[in-house]
């Protein structure tokens, strides 16, 4: 008896917050929190980027010379691609989100692979202009800031494009996913609005200060 | 027990701040002072332990006098009377300790000024003369690799210029203190004396330009009450006036390998006449034997000869070799004593 | 276990077996119940803590002579280092929050369980991980550079072990990130209809506060930690001068999260201290909202105090000047709570019993940290002082006199709830005098040593200060001593103590309306609000006025 208790139990917990949507748990009589709580994620996540720009503008500060003499110049042709790559793929999730509000589940999906594909483009271009550099990782400080910053960023994006493979993924099971109740069609789109935002800051502190 | 609480209030409420102001005064808790800051910071922290000695009695008085008379009498289930805060109290309550810390902040600004551990509020500064000698010192290629540029963090480098005409008696003495794992180096760059203890002229306002060379470590004299980061890369700066004779203990105050409990050496005032004496014995020792700790510690070659002898960095070597600028031939004498 | 042996005499509380008794492996396993999960951190953590404390009495057995008499130099660095990251990440953060923290904000605000279990249960998996991580590192050579990990020297001393403790930290601020995100939820959200945020037990406010420090100032640890990587595997230079980086980048980085990161472990013990007192005082807690707003401001000045563990790394005067008067600001928040709680307890039908004594000696051991924190703030002072025995005894008195008595009175006070018995009275009398006596022989002497000249971190000292030493030493195996009668009484009473009801003390706060321990998703039925948490004496008054 008490067995089953416990069975029941975590049978209850551990499916409860999960984004299974049948899930008829006793859990599922609050509102859906993980909206609220992954927004929240992001403003942590935001911090240690505050953290790692704020100390690239110290090091920056202090130096006689930014970039130390002899850093080769960055081409600013690719990355600005790049940017507008990252950023119009902003917009095209956008219209993921509307398609899937509008119980358009077959464009949200096209979207996403948009998304995708622009996504993955924008890490090519990355790796492309690392192979192509002319400093490395270890060259100077900020041949160092440049890597970490830059490579913690497409990071960021390589989650965002695995995020989105997950709910296309998902979005194969008939009504997973409708205008009522897609969470992740949502934390997917907010988090790659976010790597865009961080990437133009970035973009803005590297390349063109 | 007909005594009306209002003069029970202010019979204790004297005598708590008569013991407040007689502790803040008498605690014995300093070492000596040996310097004219120590003594403006031993008169805020008198100050501090004055204000903390009352807020001490009052809080630990309220507490004890609670568990004394307010505990709960045996067979008594009911509840205390309901009071859930009184306005014009916790106003008092919010209010003098704002007006407490900001009082002591004001004071402790002041305090800092006049102390000017940290520099660039005070006018007895000369500029620094440490270039030549630091680019002089064998060894020093990793101070040269270092930017030249101050931190943002940093205390601005830049110091006034020098005003010749100045009383000669009131202009500092500069010393470069060099940290190392694990022994202070003391070089006097108008006399190019290097030493292992930190010796100064008493009521003669010195100038410390601290450096370090490898990791960060930090010069605390308890007697002067001053301490200062040595950080490898951008240079810090002291300034205070010793005013007593004696020899004091020169700590290293922040973290800095293994041997960081024995990274202690001595500062000496002494009176101008005898420091002057010092002044020439090291200036012949210098010229008669250019080998010095400094110069066996930076020197490559020599460091690796010493290393041969079978002693190389090892600590109980440096403890006998941080004291005075020696000969080759005296280190070879302790490594085979030891 | 089968139906008949529910009629067993000896089953007369089948909740209490239910829940702890035969289902032993539940709390070896991936729960999400926050009851479970709450339990799971106390006991992980205490046993860390007891790790922790073995490491400290090496520290002070090496330290009652003035050589280097009973382990090198190099084990003397690793022990303190290790002694101070686990008693911060494994022992009094994961309590608080991970374990206090936990166990009653569900319960206190009427909740089911956390807003997201499965997190809950994932942040407290991390732990057990990265802290066997961070003792294994005793094999390789474990860090020891001090807890703060000062750059250059944490370049070079014991890679493998820096790299393990790099590892360890962002394991477990990463822990720390989550638990805080889900607090964060659960109070803000999932608080019952009829209790309105003013409602709220004062708890909740210091989690909330605490865990908005930890969302935000945690993460720029692991950026530094990142950072520090890099330096050390991969040879980069941000915070070597060698290669042009300026280690001071690392000391803001590092302390923008561990001067919060005291808030972190000293503002939910606040919180718990809240709600001890007026249960056990019979009287309201005294100033409800000022103790509430109170903690929100602390957090929020916490976040910009910083640098004042920097007064002697060479700053710029203004920002020094910036920061003393922002740490001396926190004394009024800290204060208001310190005068509120004597209030509290002022006039009260006090209970003396172990939660109380405990919570009582919380209140008059923070004051001294208090006290010597301001005297710290100053910086002329502070210049002084900075990296001395001095600062030992303030952070101890702090984390030790703060936050564990804390968290003792907390034991005792809530124990009842979380295993259905009560702690044996006399051996937590036993316990909390020898804390006492021993908490005061151990560090009130170290003040004297720090301002006469004793630096931290040393395994060696001018013998002028052996006799203080020693009787820090003896203090300190008291206080190890200590933890004996509570251990025993914690295994013994969780099983044979007491049974206390569900509301031994006749609190008003909502965990001690369902049973103890409570079932599977807390409540039988939604509880209803009918009195503030804090409404002691009000139907005294009323009877009184009736009659």
């Amino acid at each position: 008896m008490q067995g089953s208790i416990a069975d029941q139990s975590s049978i209850d917990l551990t499916h409860s917050e999960a984004a299974a949507p049948a899930a008829a748990s006793q859990h599922a009589e609050h509102p859906d929190l993980r909206l609220f709580g992954f927004i929240l994620f992001l403003t942590s996540e935001s911090m240690l980027f505050l953290g790692l720009f704020v100390a690239y503008l110290t090091f920056r500060s202090v130096a006689t010379s930014w970039p130390p003499a002899g850093t080769p110049d960055l081409e600013l042709l690719l990355p600005g691609i790049n940017t507008v790559i990252l950023l119009s793929s902003s917009l095209v999730i956008h219209k993921a989100d509307d398609a899937v509000k509008a119980n358009d589940i077959a464009g949200m999906r096209r979207w996403f692979l948009i998304t995708m594909a622009m996504g993955i483009t924008f890490l090519a271009g990355q790796l492309y202009e690392y192979a192509h550099l002319e400093f490395g990782l270890k060259t100077n400080l900020f041949s160092s800031t440049f890597y970490v910053l830059t490579g913690f960023h497409g990071l960021h994006v390589m989650v965002g494009v695995i995020l989105m493979s997950i709910v296309l993924w998902r979005s194969r099971t008939p009504g997973h996913y409708s205008s009522e109740k897609h969470f992740g069609v949502e934390a997917a789109e907010i988090y790659w609005h976010f790597v865009d935002v961080i990437w133009v800051l970035l973009f803005l502190l590297l390349y063109i200060l | 027990m007909k005594v009306p609480s209002t003069i029970t209030a202010l019979v204790v409420g004297i005598t708590l701040t008569l013991a407040s102001l007689w502790i803040g005064q008498n605690h014995g808790l300093m070492p000596v002072s040996a310097s004219f800051e120590a003594k403006k910071i031993d008169d805020l922290f008198n100050a501090m332990m004055a204000i903390s000695a009352g807020l001490f009695f009052i809080v630990q008085g309220a507490i004890l006098y609670s568990v004394f008379f307010f505990r709960r009498r045996p067979g008594d289930d009911t509840d205390a009377a309901p009071i859930e805060g009184n306005v014009p109290l916790e106003i008092l309550w919010t209010a003098v300790p704002t007006v407490i810390v900001m009082w002591l902040a004001v004071y402790s600004f002041d305090v800092y000024k006049a102390v000017d551990g940290g520099n660039a509020i005070g006018s007895n500064h000369m500029a620094h003369q440490h270039a030549p000698t630091m680019a002089s010192m064998p060894g020093s290629a990793m101070a040269a690799a270092m930017p030249s540029g101050g931190s943002l963090f940093s205390n601005p480098l830049a110091a006034p210029p020098i005003s010749s005409g100045d009383n000669a008696a009131q202009e500092p003495l500069v010393v470069n203190v060099q940290g190392l794992q694990y022994a202070w180096i003391m070089t006097y760059p108008e006399t190019g004396i290097v030493s292992g203890e930190l010796r100064l002229p008493q009521n003669r306002p010195v100038r410390l330009n601290i450096s370090a060379n490898d990791v960060i470590h930090a010069f605390w004299v308890p007697e002067f009450r001053l301490k200062q980061d040595a950080i490898p890369g951008q240079e810090t700066h002291l300034s205070f006036t010793p005013n007593r004779i004696g020899t004091y203990p020169l700590i290293c105050a922040e973290l800095c390998g293994a041997y960081h409990g024995g990274m202690n050496t001595r500062v000496i005032v002494q009176s101008p006449e005898e420091y002057q004496a010092w002044e020439e014995s090291q200036k012949t020792v210098a010229t008669k034997d250019p080998v010095t700790v400094a110069a066996l510690i930076h020197d490559e070659a020599m460091a690796s000869q010493v290393k041969a002898m079978g002693f190389g960095s090892d600590h109980s070597v440096m403890n006998h070799l941080r004291h005075e600028a020696i000969s080759m031939a005296e280190v070879v004498q302790i490594a085979q004593s030891l | 276990m089968t139906q008949a042996e529910l009629s067993d005499p000896r089953q007369l509380e089948p909740l209490v077996e239910a829940d702890n008794g035969s289902n032993w492996r539940e709390y070896f396993s991936f729960s999400t119940d926050h009851k479970v999960i709450g339990i799971q951190y106390l006991v992980t953590s205490f046993v860390f803590y007891l790790i922790g404390g073995v490491l400290a009495e090496l520290v002070r057995t090496e330290l009652a002579t003035p050589q280097v008499d009973f382990v090198s130099r190099e084990t003397y660095n690793a022990l303190f280092t290790i002694h101070a990251t686990i008693m911060i990440f494994l022992w009094i953060i994961p309590t608080l929050t991970g374990g206090f923290g936990n166990f009653l904000i569900p319960l206190m605000i009427g909740a089911r369980d956390m807003a997201f279990p499965r997190l809950n249960a994932i942040a407290f998996w991390m732990i057990p991980p990265a802290g066997i991580l961070l003792l294994c590192s005793f094999f390789v050579g474990p860090a020891s550079a001090g807890w703060t990990s000062y750059p250059p020297l944490s370049l070079t001393v014991n890679k493998a072990g820096e790299a393990i403790w790099i590892a360890g930290v962002i394991v477990l601020g990463t822990s720390s990130i989550m638990a805080g995100l889900n607090f964060v939820v659960t109070i803000l959200k999932m608080r019952i209809p009829s209790m309105p945020i003013k409602k709220m037990p004062l708890f909740c406010w210091a989690m909330l506060a605490t865990s908005a420090l930890q969302l935000t100032a945690t993460p720029v640890l692991t950026g530094a930690m990142i950072l520090l990587g890099f330096d050390l595997l991969v040879g980069t230079a941000f915070f070597n001068p060698t290669g042009g980086g300026d280690p001071i980048v690392y000391q803001h980085m590092f302390w923008f999260y561990s001067h919060p990161a005291v808030y972190i472990m000293i503002l939910p013990a606040f919180g718990m201290i809240s709600e001890i007192l007026p249960v056990h005082a019979r009287k309201p807690i005294f100033g409800y909202l000022a103790i509430a707003y109170s903690s929100i401001a602390i957090s929020f000045l916490g976040l910009i105090v910083w640098a004042h563990h920097m007064f002697t790394s060479g700053t710029p005067d203004w920002l020094r000047m910036f920061f003393m008067i922002a740490t001396m600001v926190i004394a009024v928040p800290t204060g208001i709570k310190v005068f509120s709680w004597v209030a509290t307890i002022w006039g009260g039908k006090l209970r003396l019993n172990s939660a109380m004594l405990f919570a009582i000696g919380f209140v008059s051991m923070f004051v001294v940290g208090g006290l010597s924190g301001i005297m710290v703030a100053s910086v002329p002072f502070d210049i002084h002082v900075h990296d001395t025995y001095f600062i030992v005894a303030h952070l101890h008195y702090v984390l030790f006199g703060g936050s564990v008595f804390g968290i003792y009175a907390g034991m005792y006070h809530w124990f009842p709830k979380i295993t259905g018995r009560l702690l044996d009275e006399t051996w937590g009398k036993i316990h909390f005098a020898l804390t006492f006596v021993g908490f005061n022989l151990t560090f009130l002497p170290m003040h004297v040593l720090g301002l006469q000249g004793m630096n931290r971190r040393v395994a060696e000292y001018d013998p002028k200060f052996a006799t203080i030493n020693m009787i820090c030493t003896i203090g300190s195996y008291i206080l190890a001593v200590s933890t004996i009668p509570f251990v025993i009484n914690a295994i013994w009473s969780w099983s044979k103590g007491k049974i206390a009801g569900d509301n031994p003390w006749n609190a008003l706060t909502l965990e001690w309306l369902t049973t103890s321990p409570p079932p599977v998703e807390n409540f039988h039925v939604d509880p209803v609000l009918t009195t503030g948490p804090y409404d002691y004496g009000y139907e005294e008054e009323e009877e009184a006025l009736v009659s």
